[in-house]
């Protein structure tokens, strides 16, 4: 029954998990080896021991009777809700944030573990057969209550990155109903947000429109509609252009493209609500919400905000430079990953990482000394390896009969990827950081032990998908 | 349901691939990044190559090196540090240290703290500095002089100004260069050529360890070797001598130009311009009363009083104007306007008007040479006897490879014609000049190279202070043979009668027997106070050694100071010892100077 199992797991996961964890070691130990003997005293020495603590686990969980996973998930959330509530309380404070128990030389942080209980109770929720997202709200209120309140108990330990990571369920939530538009309209509107400090207002209501013009079509608008929305667009947009020109009036461009998108999705408001196409009717608001959003931030970073709070934003995006200070580490990160080249300096060999200039090397920033040593092979190895993982998990997860392991699978997909992708899209600044661990690399057992077992509660359901239904 | 597993997929492919690109931008297309993380990591330490020795002829060391450490810091690597316990360590006042720190603008680029820290003191720093991070210490080399004398010919070393960091792109701010002397001629083969050292190092600025092994260091060259010239021993008694007067001894060794001694009085001692107390006591010294910067035997300019009788005889006889045996019976020389006056009258002979050093005898000389039938005027005849002197090397620049070398004066026709108008002066009206007074400026250098031409029976070589440069040979002008445009036989009957200066007369005071010095007395007529007692001499007669011009200011007749301190300088320098202690005393002990 047991080598059955064994047989039944997934092998490419497999591999690709053994391959992550290995190459993590590695880079532990170049960053914190400074040429003296082995030493599990040392910080690659325990990372090395939490690996072999980790295998156990892992063997402890092919020991587990399949079925009781499910049964327990509530218990396990509920626990784990407790520990948030308790370390709130007596939990050991490092760096501003209330997050860990210490036990003697062993420190624990739920939150690592919150994301596998939530996910197991999403799962265990999400899992009934008659769970309806969009139709019965009470569903959709239960599940965005589970997935928020651990969220909730984490921000106020004062860790917001691992708060943060609760976002990434809306995978989980897509995948269980959620429209898509739902996605593209918070995607969007996160750019939008974030455009505002990136490029002028003019070029985004430029973009903005011209984006309209192919979602328009894309929600099956006929072209003699989009055309004639955009003819009248364009000639109020000239006209505007031509009133300022001639007139000497001093009007930005935006201002003139504002008006203009108001005056023709008013004329379109009308028309869809004559002709009751709630689809033309969409558009124009969309277009609207966003330019109306755009002005806001605009105005609120302006005219609202201190002038120390706009240069902490500008650091943030990177727009002000500031490498001694806000700017510092990614700063260091970006200059240790870039100065690694094609195929880098050779293990062992960086420099960046060794001495110390990049700081939380091990922990947060542990992909500098994968860019450093290993170059662009070496990262653009370890993106593929964890794209590799994440495809392969959604793979399984779509193959499962039982919803639960199905959901569980797209839970650990999401949580990883969004892992996996703030974490290096902050140590290449393309994100602001936000300390959350690189999982299976960074040093450290919480995130490991979280991870493996996570993976290997979601292996193991796939090992008994045909004898295991919920 | 299978649009829901697209949508995700291709947001997990579409966030790897934003990643790759932006991984392939940073990493291979920016090349910004590398050159970041070489600034980071890598710290250029440049090692200062030992400056170059210099010895005298004997091959005694006359400037040597002395350790000393600056103390650097790169500020963003110290982190936090007890700053009171590392101001009693390094002895800088606190408040200094913190001014240091905040006007620093480059937290990466190492701060100069503390300047020529010696090893005594770098013992301890050193013990201590493993525990202040950021701090290290870059070795430096000092001069020092083992003997405190010659400070006018070695010069000095001072920190480059911002001319010398425009001129030349060896230097850095706070590089030590040549200031005078030898130190500033020679520098650029003194100084050797500075290496680096390049080291990788952590975040606070700790090295760790040399970077690829050294491949990319680069060693310093040592300066190169100096000889000089000089007998810092003879040097020595010549300051010694000179000690509480005013005036210059320069001794050269005939056959070569070597110089070998430049004393130059009052002076001071060369040790006191290194070090942390440079400034001040340069300050000290430049505003002296007695100017001991000011180098007599190179700048000072007197006229060459009686000394010059030898050109003037020299210059006629070439001309064809007198011979060794003309006679003149005078009893001074009526010059029109006034007569000039001399203590020897009656009938002279050659040898006897440079024996007592008549002044008629050459006022009648000169007044041959300014009326020589062979010219048209008086002007092109004048013209045609400055000629001759500049051949000499007398009022001309000699090129020597001292540093503020002085040309001298001697004017052409036009001073004359300008001063008196053209066609309305005549030999009386300039007579001064025939005995050496009057219109001429000759530096001690000068009148020593004349001993010297008068040693050489008609030439000399350009004096200089350096004779030999290690891997190297001395420039070619230093061994140039300048040839005087009086023919050697000439110089016999005048060689002769220095002789008998020495021996019978007004130079008795220079006599020392068996060593056949030859030599002419000087009293230059001073407006400003007491006459300067001059004498140039070389000896011996046949085969000279050495030549000397002696200038004592405001010390009376050429025989009283002059004459004996030449006698004593060639002395020592001939046979290495002095045979008359009493003299030595006597000049030594004088006090000729006003040390007010």
């Amino acid at each position: 029954m047991k080598s059955k199992l064994i047989q039944n797991t997934d092998l490419i996961t497999l591999l690709v998990y053994f391959l992550l964890v290995a190459a993590g070691w590695m880079s532990i130990y170049s960053s914190s080896y400074d040429g003296s003997d082995f030493s599990f005293s040392s910080r690659y020495g325990k990372q090395l021991i939490m690996i072999f603590i980790n295998l156990l686990f892992i063997a402890g969980i092919f020991f587990l009777d399949g079925h009781i996973i499910p049964s327990v998930s509530y218990y396990i959330y509920g626990l784990v809700i407790l520990l948030l509530l308790l370390v709130l309380i007596v939990g050991d404070k490092t760096g501003g944030s209330r997050s860990w128990f210490v036990i003697g030389s062993f420190k624990l942080q739920p939150a690592e573990f919150a994301k596998l209980a939530t996910a197991l109770a999403i799962a265990k929720f999400a899992g009934r057969d008659n769970f309806k997202l969009m139709s019965n709200f009470k569903d959709f209120l239960i599940l965005s209550a589970i997935i928020i309140f651990p969220a909730l108990l984490i921000l106020l330990q004062g860790d917001a990155g691992s708060a943060l990571v609760f976002s990434s369920f809306i995978f989980v939530v897509y995948r269980r109903g959620l429209p898509l538009y739902f996605l593209v309209i918070i995607f969007i509107e996160i750019l939008v947000f974030i455009s505002v400090f990136f490029v002028s207002l003019n070029i985004l209501f430029i973009i903005l429109i011209t984006g309209t013009f192919f979602v328009f079509r894309l929600l099956g608008g006929s072209r003699r509609e989009v055309l004639s929305y955009f003819f009248y667009l364009i000639l109020l947009i000239s006209a505007g252009l031509m009133f300022v020109v001639f007139m000497r009036k001093n009007i930005p461009f935006h201002i003139v493209l504002t008006v203009s998108v108001i005056i023709v999705s008013f004329i379109e408001i009308v028309k869809s609500f004559r002709n009751a196409n709630f689809k033309r009717f969409f558009i124009p608001v969309l277009l609207l919400f966003y330019i109306g959003s755009a002005y806001s931030v605009d105005y609120v970073f302006y005219e609202v905000l201190k002038e120390h709070q706009r240069t902490r934003i500008n650091v943030l995006f990177g727009i002000e430079k500031d490498i001694t200070g806000v700017g510092y580490n990614v700063n260091q990160a970006k200059i240790a990953i870039g100065s690694g080249g094609l195929s880098g300096k050779g293990y062992l060999k960086g420099t960046q990482t060794k001495f110390n200039f990049v700081p939380e090397q091990d922990t947060d920033f542990i992909f500098c000394t994968v860019g450093e040593e290993w170059g662009f092979i070496g990262t653009a190895g370890v993106i593929v390896l964890f794209t590799i993982l994440l495809l392969r998990i959604i793979k399984i997860a779509e193959r499962q009969k039982s919803l639960y392991s199905q959901i569980l699978g797209y839970s650990l997909a999401s949580v990883l990827f969004f892992h996996y992708a703030v974490n290096i899209a902050m140590t290449i600044g393309l994100a602001p950081v936000i300390g959350i661990p690189l999982p299976f690399f960074s040093y450290g057992g919480s995130s490991l032990f979280a991870f493996s077992i996570f993976l290997f509660i979601f292996l193991r359901l796939d090992a008994e998908r045909d004898i295991l239904f919920s | 349901m299978k649009t829901k597993r697209f949508v995700i997929s291709f947001i997990f492919i579409s966030t790897a691939i934003i990643f790759i690109a932006k991984l392939f931008y940073i990493q291979v297309i920016n090349e910004s990044y590398k050159l970041s993380a070489e600034n980071n990591t890598l710290r250029h330490i440049t090692v200062y190559p030992s400056r170059g020795l210099v010895v005298d002829r004997n091959g005694k060391i006359i400037v040597a090196n002395k350790s000393s450490y600056d103390l650097k810091v790169v500020t963003r690597s110290t982190g936090v540090f007890d700053t009171a316990e590392f101001c009693r360590l390094t002895n800088i006042p606190e408040e200094e240290l913190k001014l240091k720190f905040k006007k620093n603008k480059y937290s990466y680029k190492p701060v100069l703290l503390k300047k020529q820290i010696y090893a005594e003191e770098y013992a301890e720093i050193a013990e201590n500095l493993y525990k202040y991070p950021g701090f290290f210490v870059e070795k430096r080399s000092l001069r020092e002089y083992p003997y405190p004398v010659a400070a006018n010919i070695l010069g000095y070393l001072g920190e480059v100004n911002v001319e010398d960091l425009r001129r030349d792109s060896y230097y850095q701010s706070g590089d030590y260069t040549g200031k005078s002397g030898i130190e500033k001629v020679y520098e650029k083969d003194l100084r050797g050529k500075k290496g680096t050292e390049i080291y990788l190092v952590d975040v606070f600025g700790r090295i760790q360890e040399p970077y690829k092994n050294g491949k990319f260091n680069s060693p310093a060259v040592a300066g190169r070797r100096l000889t000089s010239s000089v007998d810092i021993e003879l040097q020595k008694f010549g300051e010694f001598l000179m000690q509480n007067k005013t005036g210059s001894i320069v001794a050269i060794e005939p056959s070569t130009g070597e110089i070998l001694a430049l004393v130059t009085s009052p002076t001071y001692d060369p040790n006191l311009f290194t070090g942390k107390k440079l400034k001040e006591n340069y300050k000290k010294i430049e505003q002296s009363r007695n100017k001991p910067l000011f180098n007599r035997a190179l700048r000072s300019m007197y006229p060459p009083g009686s000394t010059f009788k030898t050109v003037n005889a020299l210059i006629a006889m070439q001309k064809g104007l007198i011979t060794e045996k003309t006679i003149f019976i005078t009893d001074g020389y009526d010059a029109g306007t006034h007569i000039v006056k001399d203590h020897v009258s009656g009938l002279i002979t050659f040898k006897k008007s440079l024996m007592l050093s008549s002044n008629a005898y050459y006022c009648h000389v000169f007044k041959r040479i300014i009326s020589d039938k062979n010219f048209e005027n008086y002007a092109d005849a004048y013209n045609s006897w400055t000629d001759y002197v500049k051949s000499f090397g007398l009022g001309v620049k000699l090129g020597t490879d001292l540093d503020f070398e002085k040309q001298g004066v001697i004017y052409s026709s036009n001073y004359f014609d300008r001063y008196y108008g053209k066609g309305r002066w005549n030999y009386n009206t300039v007579i001064s000049l025939a005995i050496g007074q009057g219109e001429l400026g000759f530096t001690p250098l000068q009148t020593a190279n004349l001993a010297a031409v008068l040693a050489n029976r008609g030439y000399y070589i350009t004096p200089h202070i350096i004779k030999k440069i290690e891997g190297k040979e001395i420039d070619e002008r230093l061994k140039k043979k300048h040839f005087a445009k009086v023919d050697a036989k000439y110089f016999e009957p005048v060689v002769d009668a220095m002789e008998a200066v020495v021996t019978g007369g007004t130079a008795v005071s220079a006599y020392v027997p068996g060593l056949d010095i030859c030599g002419k007395t000087g009293t230059v007529q001073n407006p400003h106070g007491k006459n300067h007692s001059v004498f140039i001499a070389f000896a011996p007669k046949n085969n000279p050694k050495i030549a000397v011009s002696v200038y004592v200011e405001n010390a009376g007749y050429g025989s009283m100071w002059a004459a004996p301190i030449a006698s004593l300088i060639i002395e020592k320098y001939l046979t290495n010892s002095i045979s008359r202690e009493w003299l030595v005393k006597r000049i030594s002990e004088a006090v000729l100077i006003n040390n007010k």
